[in-house]
């Protein structure tokens, strides 16, 4: 009997995950509004972003971009077996960015980025049928970019800059699926780690073989998360040696995949732009999530994500001198596997339709706006890697629907 | 400019109005058919089994985990159906007071002590349910703790003033509509369209945790002459159960589902502590076997005394003449002394079973069950042994020394044979009217069967009767657990769709929890 309590010690740290799928591409309302494409597209300083070689192309000495976005998004999930049924009730997220870029002469630039990449806030009813995996969540990570951007020859630009990360995180879920005080409040636990700083790159080309024509290469590097000396908050626990669980620290990683982009931006006429890129995410790395606890216990959870792409499309049309119409469409490959499909990130394939319009208020100042509607086939999935505190594997699955709308303002100022 | 401002509001408006919708939604009203069942006003009579009742108490997180009121969540999604209201208890300690004074035992709880976890009551806070405080308004939920057949027509049933003499039920004194209400009469009232009956358990059910004190009554129709313990006549059991039945139909609730009486041989309260854990060492059982055969000796000598023929009183007292061996063995039990059994003792045969609350220390360490043997007993088997004749003192000394498990610790064959025998004929009444009436029927004895068997795999593991670690049934043994209770709602939900041709959905068992771990 007391074995199989303690067993949940390791169940526990088997369920302990962050989020998975966890990339927002909301880095720009003028790349957004065309499907989020822009690793050749010139347009602001939202390239120190999607491109930092393209800033040394911008017309102005100083241009700045800055916006912010709401994320609201909705996951519904039902078991049509039990009857049971969930939905969400995530806070707005707000990603935003800026973007500086100066140019010191015809050849060199440089700038500074601000940028929200990655993040996921996801906050089921408490007590809910998949407690065990996840009642909320919230991830959140910063990065901040100087960067110089550099015309080697007529046809080819270069740029790139270091990238300093600062994250947090916050997770609670159920310990399992009936522990529960004398009082029936269900024993949960709370892990939050802030303050979590690392360091990583990103680089980039820019090919100009016409003037109608751009292709662009981007990659940012793979940035690992350590929270070392996070804080594991233990709630509702009996009072009975058969169930021991303090509060204590954890150490746990988490990696930030690394992006590759490439694309390309063609010029039809005067009015009209047509971007394409496509993103490589390198899922692979989030391999499994290995969380050590103060008192030695070390899980491994698996979570086999896979590498997977984004194919991106997007148009640009100048309606008058002032007014600026964007629309675009992007495919949303998920990194998570059958079988791993965890509600704390509940992503599958994913279409996004996106539109926006930049206004040009003064010579200086536009008004960037952009939306997106982000569509999700309903699915039937599973997660099948939870061990219960008797050792025994209990797949959690049922049928999910997402949805998202991201309604973004931002501005652009040229100087 | 505005304009466009205006625009993005409308784009803002349609963001709202934009909310995951799912192509088949199971919360709308016709993802699943109440067929020809109407659930919009369910009430449940029973006894313990449907109060939610649970580690020998009621407290509010059982009565939440009651298989009715699990019955009336899955209802809900399947028709828009009213409130499903429980006499909530005041905590989760369990527990009762009458006027400030405690008359019943908090929960039992899974304590860790020095030899490990064992059941005992909860100490973590004070009972405060009391029961003269009655609760205003009906209850879908009338299960009553400790209710017979005939109970639930009984006026006065739910009198406060009749708890201090037991002439009343507690549980229903906090919830009756008046102190001459009878627990049927208080279910009628409520204009039921649908019910559920499990009762007659304890009609049979005191008896056997008594370990067969009390008297077995069939013959006698007056049950205002029994005894809590006492089996109940078969007819009166009947006459109840049909009443109940058509009282219940008549009120408006034509469907329902009756639920049997499952066999106590199933339950851990009997199945626990097994009739051969006397376990010896191989000198441990020459010495018993020598002292049953200096008892039986001893025996002999005495009817050769009273002029008995010597081969006569041999064959009579070769029986206590009882041999041991090394390994387990089946206690002794004491029976009532008959002409054949003069000595009133025995070994306890293969079927007979010990109740889960014998003194398992006492079995283990003084002899209890087998014999009790003093230095002053050895000293008399010497004197036997060397050839001397003991006194009449000593004689006695030697056959009282005799340990038998207690008619109150153990259910010998013929109490057992009493029990299944009103428990087969309750069963066949309850099955008859579920027939005659076009009810539903669940064979809740076979249930509990198969988790006394190979058990019912579950998503979680396999649920067992095994006691404490198996799953079904609370630490008091008798009563289930909240997976155990939803194993039953899951069993009547089956009755009902196959009866009424229903969709209703089932739970996941493994999302009810099971035995409460706690040092407090």
């Amino acid at each position: 009997m007391r074995k199989i309590f303690i067993l949940m010690a390791f169940a526990l740290a088997s369920a302990v995950t962050y989020a998975g799928g966890y990339r927002v591409g909301v880095q720009g309302q003028r790349a957004l509004a065309m499907g989020h494409t822009g690793v050749a597209v010139v347009n602001s300083a939202e390239l120190g972003f999607f491109n930092p070689a393209g800033l040394v192309h911008l017309e102005n000495q100083l241009t700045i971009s800055a916006g912010v976005s709401a994320v609201f998004s909705e996951v519904a999930w039902q078991n049509s077996v039990t009857g049971e049924t969930a939905r969400t009730d995530n806070p707005a997220g707000t990603p935003f960015y800026f973007n500086a870029s100066y140019k010191l002469n015809d050849n060199l630039a440089v700038g500074l980025s601000v940028y929200t990449p990655y993040g996921s806030t996801v906050k089921w009813e408490d007590d809910w049928a998949g407690s065990h995996l996840v009642n909320n969540i919230e991830l959140q990570a910063i990065y901040i970019q100087p960067l110089v951007s550099y015309q080697i020859a007529d046809f080819v630009s270069i740029g790139g800059g270091p990238i300093f990360v600062t994250g947090s995180v916050n997770f609670n879920r159920n310990l399992t699926r009936t522990l529960s005080d004398i009082e029936g409040n269900r024993s949960n636990v709370t892990i939050d780690a802030s303050g979590v700083n690392e360091f990583g790159w990103s680089a980039g080309a820019l090919f100009t073989p016409t003037e109608a024509l751009k292709v662009g290469v981007n990659y940012r590097s793979e940035i690992i998360m350590n929270a070392e000396g996070g804080e594991a908050d233990f709630e509702n626990i009996p009072n009975t040696p058969l169930a021991p669980f303090q509060d204590t620290t954890f150490d746990a990683e988490l990696p930030l995949p690394a992006e590759l982009t490439v694309g390309l931006s063609y010029e039809l006429n005067e009015k009209w732009l047509l971007a394409f890129d496509l993103n490589r995410t390198f899922w692979g790395v989030y391999e499994s999530l290995d969380i050590t606890f103060a008192n030695g216990t070390v899980s491994s959870n698996p979570r086999a994500y896979e590498d997977s792409n984004t194919w991106r499309f997007g148009a640009q049309y100048a309606a008058t001198e002032k007014l600026t119409l964007r629309a675009g469409y992007y495919l949303d490959e998920s990194p998570v596997q059958p079988g791993y499909f965890a509600p704390e990130t509940p992503r599958n394939d994913s279409m996004g339709f996106t539109g926006g319009l930049s206004l040009d208020v003064t010579s200086r100042l536009a008004i960037d706006a952009s939306f997106a509607y982000i569509r999700f086939d309903e699915v039937d999935a599973s997660y099948n890697h939870y061990f219960d505190e008797n050792g025994q594997n209990i797949p959690f699955g049922g049928t999910y629907k997402s949805v998202a709308f991201i309604p973004g303002l931002g501005v652009t100022y040229k100087m | 400019m505005k304009n466009y401002i205006k625009y993005i509001g409308i784009l803002a408006l349609g963001m709202v109005a934009c909310e995951p919708e799912f192509e088949n939604p199971v919360d709308e009203q016709d993802a699943f058919s109440t067929g020809e069942a109407d659930f919009s006003n369910y009430v449940a009579l029973g006894n313990s089994l449907t109060a939610g009742y649970a580690d020998n108490a009621l407290y509010i997180t059982g009565q939440e985990n009651s298989y009715p009121n699990i019955l009336s969540q899955q209802f809900a999604k399947a028709q828009e159906t009213g409130v499903f209201l429980q006499p909530l208890m005041a905590d989760n300690a369990g527990g009762l007071l009458y006027n400030g004074t405690q008359i019943a035992n908090t929960r039992l709880v899974l304590a860790v002590g020095a030899n490990g976890p064992a059941p005992r009551n909860y100490t973590g806070s004070q009972p405060t349910t009391e029961v003269t405080n009655r609760l205003s308004g009906s209850f879908n939920n009338m299960g009553v703790p400790g209710a017979k057949s005939f109970h639930l027509l009984a006026p006065g049933y739910g009198n406060p003033a009749g708890v201090p003499a037991g002439a009343s039920n507690p549980y229903f004194a906090r919830f009756a509509s008046g102190d001459n209400a009878t627990v049927l009469a208080d279910a009628v009232a409520q204009n039921p369209t649908f019910f559920t009956l499990w009762i007659g358990n304890n009609d049979v059910l005191g008896y056997a945790t008594s370990g067969g004190t009390g008297e077995d009554r069939t013959g006698n129709l007056d049950p205002s002459t029994y005894n809590s313990n006492d089996i109940t006549d078969p007819q009166v059991f009947g006459s109840a159960y049909s009443t109940i039945v058509n009282s219940m139909i008549t009120a408006g609730a034509d469907e329902g589902v009756l639920l049997n009486i499952p066999d106590v041989t199933n339950i851990p309260y009997f199945t626990t502590v097994p009739n051969n854990a006397l376990v010896l060492t191989a000198e441990q059982a020459a010495g018993l076997t020598g002292y049953f055969q200096a008892v039986a000796g001893i025996f002999t000598q005495y009817l050769m005394s009273q002029n008995v023929p010597a081969e006569q009183a041999q064959a009579l007292a070769s029986q206590y003449a009882i041999t041991f061996s090394e390994g387990p063995n089946r206690f002794i039990i004491d029976v009532p002394a008959t002409q054949m059994n003069p000595l009133g003792f025995r070994q306890m045969t293969q079927e007979e079973l010990l109740l889960l609350t014998i003194n398992q220390t006492a079995l283990r360490e003084q002899g209890y069950g087998s014999a009790a043997i003093t230095p002053q007993v050895m000293e008399v088997l010497g004197m036997l042994q060397a050839g001397q004749q003991p006194s009449q003192e000593q004689a006695q000394l030697v056959l009282d020394a005799v340990n038998g498990i207690d008619d109150g610790d153990a259910l010998d064959a013929s109490e057992l044979e009493a029990i299944n025998t009103a428990r087969t004929k309750y069963n066949q009444i309850i099955q008859q009217l579920a027939q005659a009436n076009g009810l539903a029927f669940v064979d809740a004895a076979a249930l509990l069967q198969e988790t006394a068997g190979g058990g019912i795999v579950y998503d979680g593991g396999t649920l067992t009767s095994t006691f404490a670690t198996g799953g079904a049934f609370s630490l008091d043994g008798v009563h289930l657990t909240p997976r155990g209770y939803a194993l039953v709602a899951n069993r009547i939900i089956d009755a009902i769709n196959s009866t009424y041709n229903a969709t209703v959905p089932k739970v996941n068992i493994g999302y009810y929890g099971t035995i409460t771990p706690s040092n407090d």
